[in-house]
């Protein structure tokens, strides 16, 4: 199973994360936390003038490499989307990206959804767009 | 540390007694290395149980016909088991609980509540795991008292160094520590602790979830006002713990929850509490899993803790030598000859969550994760550990397999 879950493209993103670093005075941000380990991730959101679309999307913190590799795939995907765009973008559009078998592993979900989670935290307090559904890992003060 | 007393145990004559290890797990044999966590139950407990359920079972106390009878006398007798693993004065200081958690909690809320104020100090460990820190942490913020913490060294052990200055916070009421580190193994000084705390004139309560099931634990030779158990860890099964608690200090104290046995006599302006241990537990209790705690306790003593602790001694300091072959681990916590059966260790470069993913696709289970000490893990600078554990029924070829694990983890991320 190891080997499905370790493919090439998991363990090149998690080795060269893309969109990994720190946007000062960013219109977004948000901190996620994974309470099964501990593992944090920040991310900042700078928006483009229209100040709707994603114009720049870091990440920061640390963790295993399913939740890092998706993360880093985020990235990818959110940069020059709109922030409505991304607030409901389904979690499956980001799995098939990562394309590994999780289904069957509740705990690795969470690792793999705790990017796009936060995200969508971040856009929720800059925006007002939609929290994500089944939200879990956020103080109730981050919200605020 | 560990005395040869008896003969040594036979570990693979042991698993014989564990249907879990009968089955495999994707393809490979079990290698459970989580029993800091957990233990698996032996055939003999889960037995005494069904038995249980299928000839005597009917809810216990104030049954006036005969199965009811025999059910309380089971449970009580469970009460009595209890009382001897700890060497407790009494049964009336033995009380069940669902597990260490709810024991310690009982005693934040039933004694810290009354107890503590402004101006008394609360004091836990670095190496606590959150059950014996956050219930502290919180009553001392509601009654206003202080929270202070003893610092570990780079070894993982307590720094007894800072008792002094923890002293000068105020009146010290309350020192709270694990006889065992769940995370790191390491054995505490408890009797140092105690006979610190009293002379404060604060009580001593200990979490000896990771010390019970693994080695001899004498409530009154190390002089301890409370310490929580829990029977889950100990080859017993879920739902039942217990609580030793000194008599003059539960019989000051306000019950914890209400309803049920605990209760003597209800009017509409008043109530009295039943006498001890009752008067701290509310409702029905999980009295067939305390009669399985106690067929575990039966089984685990058989087996000699002597020769359990000896045992596990042999198996962490293997555990330890072959980790240490390997540069590019990191292994935390004491000396083997300072600690118990758990070791939590690093792989450079690769996160524990991954580390724990591969080596069960080779039917190893280790932990990974804070183990539900957050503070320590801050102190050692990192965000979860991998951990294997071991019990009576663990073998050196699990040890094997784990390394062997570790080499393909090191492929993986090469």
């Amino acid at each position: 199973m190891d080997d499905q879950l370790y493919r090439e493209i998991i363990l090149d993103h998690y080795k060269n994360p893309r969109g990994h670093g720190v946007i000062e005075d960013a219109d977004a941000e948000a901190e996620g936390m994974n309470p099964l380990c501990g593992d944090e991730v920040s991310i900042y959101v700078a928006f483009a003038e229209d100040g709707e679309t994603i114009e720049d999307v870091k990440f920061s913190g640390r963790g295993c490499a399913i939740s890092q590799a998706a993360t880093s795939m985020l990235m990818e995907m959110a940069k020059g989307r709109t922030a409505t765009e991304v607030a409901t973008l389904p979690k499956d559009e980001l799995l098939e990206e990562i394309g590994v078998p999780l289904q069957n592993n509740p705990t690795r979900l969470k690792c793999a959804l705790l990017g796009l989670t936060t995200l969508k935290v971040a856009l929720h307090k800059a925006k007002g767009t939609p929290l994500p559904e089944g939200l879990s890992g956020f103080d109730e003060l981050e919200l605020k | 540390m560990a005395v040869t007393v008896g003969p040594k145990l036979d570990a693979y004559t042991l698993r014989g007694d564990f249907p879990i290890f009968e089955h495999s797990v994707h393809g490979q044999p079990l290698s459970y290395l989580d029993s800091a966590s957990s233990s698996q139950k032996p055939r003999q407990v889960l037995d005494a149980m069904r038995e249980f359920y299928e000839t005597s079972y009917a809810n216990v106390h104030r049954g006036v016909y005969d199965l009811a009878e025999r059910a309380t006398a089971r449970y009580e007798a469970a009460r009595e088991k209890v009382r001897a693993l700890i060497n407790a004065p009494s049964t009336a200081e033995v009380i069940f609980t669902r597990n260490v958690t709810e024991g310690l909690n009982l005693v934040a809320y039933a004694w810290g509540l009354d107890n503590l104020g402004p101006g008394d100090v609360a004091v836990v460990t670095e190496l606590e795991h959150h059950a014996n820190f956050v219930p502290w942490q919180q009553i001392a913020k509601r009654t206003g008292a202080e929270f202070r913490v003893i610092g570990i060294d780079d070894a993982g052990e307590l720094r007894l160094d800072g008792l002094e200055e923890i002293a000068k916070a105020g009146r010290v009421q309350v020192v709270a520590a694990n006889l065992v580190s769940n995370t790191l193994g390491t054995i505490n000084p408890i009797d140092r602790l105690t006979a610190w705390a009293h002379e404060q004139g604060a009580i001593m309560v200990v979490d000896a979830a990771q010390a019970v099931p693994h080695r001899r634990v004498d409530v009154q030779a190390l002089g301890v006002d409370f310490l929580g158990f829990t029977s889950h860890k100990l080859c017993g099964p879920t739902g039942a713990g217990a609580l030793y608690g000194r008599r003059e200090l539960l019989e000051r104290m306000s019950p914890f929850e209400m309803g049920g046995e605990m209760i003597r006599k209800v009017t509409i302006e008043e109530t009295t509490w039943n006498d001890l241990p009752y008067k701290f537990e509310a409702g029905t209790p999980a009295f067939v899993e305390a009669y399985g705690m106690g067929a575990a306790i039966d089984y685990i003593t058989e087996v000699g803790l002597e020769a359990i602790e000896e045992h596990e001694h042999d198996l962490v300091g293997r555990a330890i030598e072959r980790l240490s072959e390997l540069d590019w681990v990191t292994v935390y916590g004491p000396p083997p000859n300072r600690r118990a059966g758990i070791v939590s260790f690093n792989v450079e470069g690769v996160h524990p969550h991954d580390v724990a993913q591969i080596l069960d696709s080779q039917g190893v289970c280790v932990r990974a994760s804070h183990h539900c000490t957050q503070p320590l893990m801050r102190r050692l600078g990192v965000t979860a550990t991998a951990r294997a554990s071991f019990y009576l029924y663990s073998i050196p070829e699990e040890i094997d397999r784990l390394i062997d694990g570790l080499h393909k983890v090191r492929k993986v991320f090469a």
